[in-house]
């Protein structure tokens, strides 16, 4: 690295003349001398930056090359494909799993997690906020591993809270028991995979509204305070108003982060058919099925596993750019 | 909703208006936390804890709303309602971590050895299990090889994805001013970072099995190594390296820039030699996040790399074990059927304590690299 492009001190004129370099000899523009080392390193960031479009572009090339045959057999022989009934109907209720289950997730976490960044931004004691603001981020670096892991290990005392739910709530068809008036004995159900993924979404969605919140201009807090509001009258007609749209793309981003997650749901859930209830075992989201199938397929069902693969990565993506959209659309000047 | 300054039926008689007490709030939940327990004994037959929470939750925040509301008024009542929901719903986040962490402790801290640490699955019978289960024999088996993977393929994932990242955080920040490359690039990496994990194993898994496929058909299943592996951990952490080196180089004064440049000094010294090393602390920081991020990484890998049972130190040929998909094939595959799946179940936790333990030791050493290395003149 140490090259000879040591330049010898400029006058007190301070420009560097084009003569003062030596070894950039012939190009004669006054303005600019570009050198090699400048070529080089600019080209050198350039092709990393074009790298990641091509990575990008290549996971979506190289998923939909393996998952062609999938498609020809959609065409020639629906019948072949798990299931019996072609591909669509051997997706849809991984789709539907799917979405419930993130559904759910998002329900339970935004709430709480914009309850946790209002608390650690405009109402825990000044000093301890940034320590508290790290516990959370702690749920976010648990692998997701230990909270399968974790998951097993509680789902069997929900049992109890699951047979109360369809006891008292069981003409809500979610909450239903089955034909037996049993609900799941394991109590490793969807509802179960469900809570576990909102914890695991909790600190992301905490950690960007916290963002927000901070971002919230200090004149309009201080004014309504000002003005005699109690505190969460002024959070109510200054903070909140102030981070909707970055709410809303906060919990969208939540949601990506749940459709994808595979492992805690692929540990705790048992999978099934789709049922609607949730407290019953049954039901299964794209991720966990792959997960679970993966690592025993061949041949066509390898290519099935990768082509609900490009489903999932399809539809997180959609989420994603959505939630990008509405940040870009509305992000604060300055921040 | 706001009031008037003066209240026309009674003026009064300070400019204060009425305030509970500062301690009140500590002791109405100390009372509801009482009445909850005593309604537990009386209607449910017993201490129950999620009764007992659910019901202290429940009355504390009516007797706050019915105390202040006939003291204070109605606004400061909402309010305190308020600070009680968030104060608790903090609270209530703060429970699963706790769990998690107490139960990884104790039964993965209970478990673990030096033997568990030093050994690997090879030759591991379902007898062996049986044994411990019995109380007949120590726990057999370990995880030493899933160590020696994880090592391995955390380490190829950063050989390939820190160049990579960085390099693109430096030409956002100084070569791509408001271009519309830099643009795309931006947008793709914010997409890329919700790319989920298993579709990231599954493009590594395609990708080599089409080049596998090119070189030699012959020989299936040649595509999943460990190297495969340390590409699709790439792709999730290229992103967040970006993302991170990007924020700390955005933050570098223009003013050293600007002075180097004034110097003489050409653009590509001014940024090794100046832009560099005045973020060189934050740039680390942002790295050792991102490696505390993959490691804990299951999805990936097991559809890359497989579960190998013995240890592998070559990255290119060959099934790998990393402490995650040890975790999971541990718990869901156990060795031995039966009531000796627990011996499985506690080589998983002891494993998972591992694990959590390496990622709190990366996440603290990614602030004390922050606190450390930082530039001592900023402002």
């Amino acid at each position: 690295m140490p090259t000879s492009t040591q330049t010898t001190v400029p006058g007190p004129a301070g420009a560097p003349e084009p003569d003062s370099h030596p070894e950039s000899g012939k190009g004669q523009t006054p303005k600019a001398v570009v050198r090699p080392g400048d070529r080089i390193f600019s080209a050198a960031t350039l092709i990393a930056g074009i790298l990641i479009l091509l990575i990008l572009a290549g996971v979506a090339l190289f998923l939909l090359a393996q998952s062609t045959d999938t498609i020809k057999a959609q065409m020639d022989d629906p019948s072949s494909i798990t299931g019996g009934k072609g591909f669509f109907s051997y997706v849809w209720p991984l789709v539907i799993g799917t979405l419930i289950s993130s559904a759910i997730a998002l329900l339970v976490a935004t709430p709480f997690a914009l309850g946790i960044a209002l608390f650690t931004t405009h109402m825990a004691p000044r000093k301890l906020a940034p320590a508290l603001g790290y516990v959370i981020d702690l749920l976010a670096a648990i692998p997701s591993v230990v909270y399968g892991l974790w998951g097993i290990a509680l789902a069997g005392n929900l049992t109890a809270f699951y047979l109360w739910l369809s006891k008292w709530f069981g003409w809500i068809p979610i909450f239903a028991a089955d034909e037996n008036g049993a609900v799941s004995n394991t109590g490793r159900t969807l509802l179960t995979a469900s809570l576990v993924l909102s914890i695991m979404i909790l600190p992301i969605i905490t950690s960007l509204t916290r963002e927000i919140f901070l971002q919230t201009p200090r004149l309009q807090e201080e004014a309504a305070l000002a003005l005699g509001a109690t505190r969460w009258e002024m959070i109510r007609m200054s903070v909140l108003p102030f981070g909707k749209s970055g709410i809303a793309s906060a919990t969208m981003l939540g949601l990506g982060r749940a459709l994808g997650e595979t492992m805690a749901v692929a540990m705790i859930l048992s999978p099934g058919l789709l049922t609607a209830s949730l407290v019953v075992s049954g039901n299964q989201t794209i991720a966990s099925e792959i997960a679970q199938n993966f690592p025993e397929a061949a041949g066509l069902r390898l290519s099935e596993l990768i082509t609900i693969g490009l489903v999932l990565f399809v539809i997180t993506l959609l989420v994603n750019m959505g939630a990008r959209a509405v940040v870009a659309k509305t992000s604060v000047k300055g921040s | 909703m706001l009031t008037t300054t003066n209240n026309s039926t009674s003026t009064p008689r300070t400019l204060t208006s009425k305030q509970l007490p500062k301690f009140t709030p500590w002791v109405v939940a100390i009372g509801s936390i009482i009445v909850a327990i005593i309604i537990s004994f009386v209607s449910f037959g017993g201490f129950n804890i999620p009764v007992v929470a659910v019901l202290a939750g429940l009355i504390n925040m009516v007797a706050v709303f019915a105390l202040s509301a006939s003291y204070e008024g109605r606004r400061k009542a909402t309010d305190r309602v308020a600070t009680t929901i968030v104060t608790s719903s903090f609270v209530l986040a703060c429970v699963p971590l706790i769990s998690l962490l107490w139960l990884t402790v104790s039964k993965g801290g209970a478990a673990i050895n030096g033997d568990l640490l030093s050994r690997t699955m090879l030759g591991m019978k379902g007898v062996l299990d049986q044994q411990y289960v019995a109380g007949e024999a120590a726990l057999a088996g370990g995880f030493y090889h899933a160590i020696v993977g994880t090592v391995l393929i955390t380490l190829a994932a950063c050989v390939i994805s820190i160049p990579i990242g960085v390099l693109t955080a430096i030409y956002l920040v100084e070569y791509a001013g408001k271009n519309r490359l830099g643009k795309a690039i931006t947008f793709l990496v914010d997409v890329m970072t919700g790319i989920p994990s298993i579709v990231a194993g599954l493009f590594a898994f395609a990708l080599f099995s089409t080049i596998a496929n090119v070189i030699m058909p012959e020989a299936a299943g040649i595509a999943k190594t460990g190297f495969t592996a340390a590409v699709a951990l790439s792709v999730l952490m290229v992103p967040i390296v970006v993302r991170n080196t990007e924020e700390i180089l955005r933050l570098v004064p223009m003013d050293l820039r600007e002075a180097s440049y004034a110097l003489g000094v050409p653009k590509w010294k001014t940024i090794v030699k100046i832009v560099l090393p005045t973020s060189v602390s934050g740039i680390l920081s942002g790295i050792t996040i991102a490696i505390a991020r993959v490691i804990g990484e299951t999805a990936p890998i097991m559809v890359t790399a497989g579960f190998a049972k013995t240890l592998n130190w070559n990255l290119f040929s060959g099934w790998m074990s990393t402490l995650p998909t040890y975790i999971y094939d541990s718990q869901l595959r156990p060795v031995s059927p039966g009531d000796a799946a627990l011996a499985s179940s506690e080589r998983a936790w002891a494993a998972a304590f591992v694990l959590v333990t390496l990622v709190m030791v990366l996440n603290l050493l990614a602030r004390l690299i922050a606190k450390v290395l930082a530039p001592k003149a900023g402002r």
